[in-house]
């Protein structure tokens, strides 16, 4: 997992739902298919709730990470529009 | 000569006494909370012409039209009928069908329960018994439905099973378990089925697929409001396919039909006399 390095970056732990989701299709618009994002999101809501959209909408997470301070690293590839 | 008034009768016909002489609040038949809205439009008709234009939600999602006069009972059981609407039931026997939207329409939910809801009603409704008999199904945990309230309460259930080769070890599913079920050992998430309650939240929240997840149902007996409030016990934590579902409601029905007592709900015998032989019917009937 720690082989995949993100073409693209963001940070929604400034945000709550459902901006949180929101910022990460934004973000996910700015790169093509195939190319992964990394997005910093906060323990909860948010990290029980944006991955598993993400899967829904047709991208595929390649990981999560619990970084141990309340927030998680989520890597997600764009999926085919 | 007065004609002599069978309340009974039209009791059991939903037709309910009110407290104003020849008034009468008349009980819809209705499944699962759910009415066209022709149906609504032509209820509406039925208030305004025979009632006095008023509707009654009641706490079990069914409708009253209250103030119908008893000279109109035939003129209103066949307006409803020109809609394919009739009237419901009330007394010792199978009541209201309830039940949440389901799956169909709702995320959580893991069962049809309007499609279950039909099946019980087609199945049981006004059948009588030694006292009244409540059904409800709810389609997850989250239970908004109140299953365990109704002398048969029926939810949705997930039985799952990790998947090591999708699974990124993000730890989401350890996290969200509210039963302590999971743990994770060396990578590899590690389900104690002793604790697992067949919510489904680990499957729900893994954004991996990582999990095999198997619809069925939880069905509780034994619950009831009114006097004497007590929830339902779960006694058949997961049934996995409808044919066992019913198999354990037909087998609840009769033990009652021939157990039961006048006027005394199913928990209340139970409590009164023992749950042995009713689990063991229950048990009997999902083994055969």
């Amino acid at each position: 997992m720690s082989e995949i390095v993100a073409d693209e970056r963001v940070d929604i732990t400034d945000v709550v739902c459902p901006v949180t989701f929101v910022k990460v299709k934004v973000a996910l618009e700015e790169i093509g298919q195939g190319q992964v994002l990394e997005v910093l999101l906060n323990d909860g809501e948010p990290v029980q709730n944006v991955p598993r959209s993400l899967r829904d909408e047709g991208h595929r997470v390649r990981g999560l990470s619990d970084n141990g301070d309340g927030t998680y690293t989520l890597l997600v590839e764009k999926g085919a529009d | 000569m007065a004609q002599k008034v069978d309340y009974d009768a039209l009791k059991r016909g939903g037709f309910m006494r009110q407290r104003q002489r020849g008034r009468f609040s008349l009980r819809l038949h209705v499944v699962g909370g759910s009415l066209s809205s022709d149906d609504l439009v032509a209820i509406g008709e039925v208030a305004e012409r025979f009632g006095n234009g008023t509707v009654h939600l009641t706490s079990r999602q069914g409708v009253e039209i209250p103030f119908v006069r008893l000279e109109d009972v035939e003129a209103i059981r066949q307006a409803l009928g020109e809609h394919g609407l009739r009237p419901g039931v009330c007394g010792p026997r199978v009541r209201t069908v309830t039940a949440c939207q389901g799956n169909v329409v709702c995320p959580s939910a893991s069962i049809d329960c309007q499609d279950i809801a039909r099946k019980l009603d087609e199945r049981y409704y006004g059948v009588e018994l030694p006292h009244k008999f409540k059904f409800g199904v709810t389609g997850c945990r989250n239970n908004c439905l109140k299953a365990e309230e109704n002398d048969c309460g029926i939810k949705g259930a997930v039985a799952v099973e990790w998947q090591e080769d999708a699974c990124i070890s993000c730890g989401l599913c350890e996290r969200v378990c509210r039963d302590g079920a999971l743990a994770i050992e060396g990578g590899r998430v590690v389900v104690d089925y002793d604790r697992c309650t067949n919510c489904g939240r680990c499957a729900k929240v893994c954004p991996v697929g990582a999990w095999n997840e198997q619809a069925g149902y939880a069905v509780s007996f034994g619950g009831q409001y009114g006097n004497f409030p007590q929830v339902g016990r779960d006694l058949a934590p997961f049934v996995q396919s409808e044919e066992e579902l019913f198999a354990l409601t037909d087998a609840a029905i009769e033990w009652f039909r021939d157990n039961g007592k006048p006027g005394v709900r199913l928990g209340t015998l139970l409590d009164r006399e023992g749950w042995d032989d009713f689990e063991a019917t229950l048990k009997e009937a999902v083994h055969e």
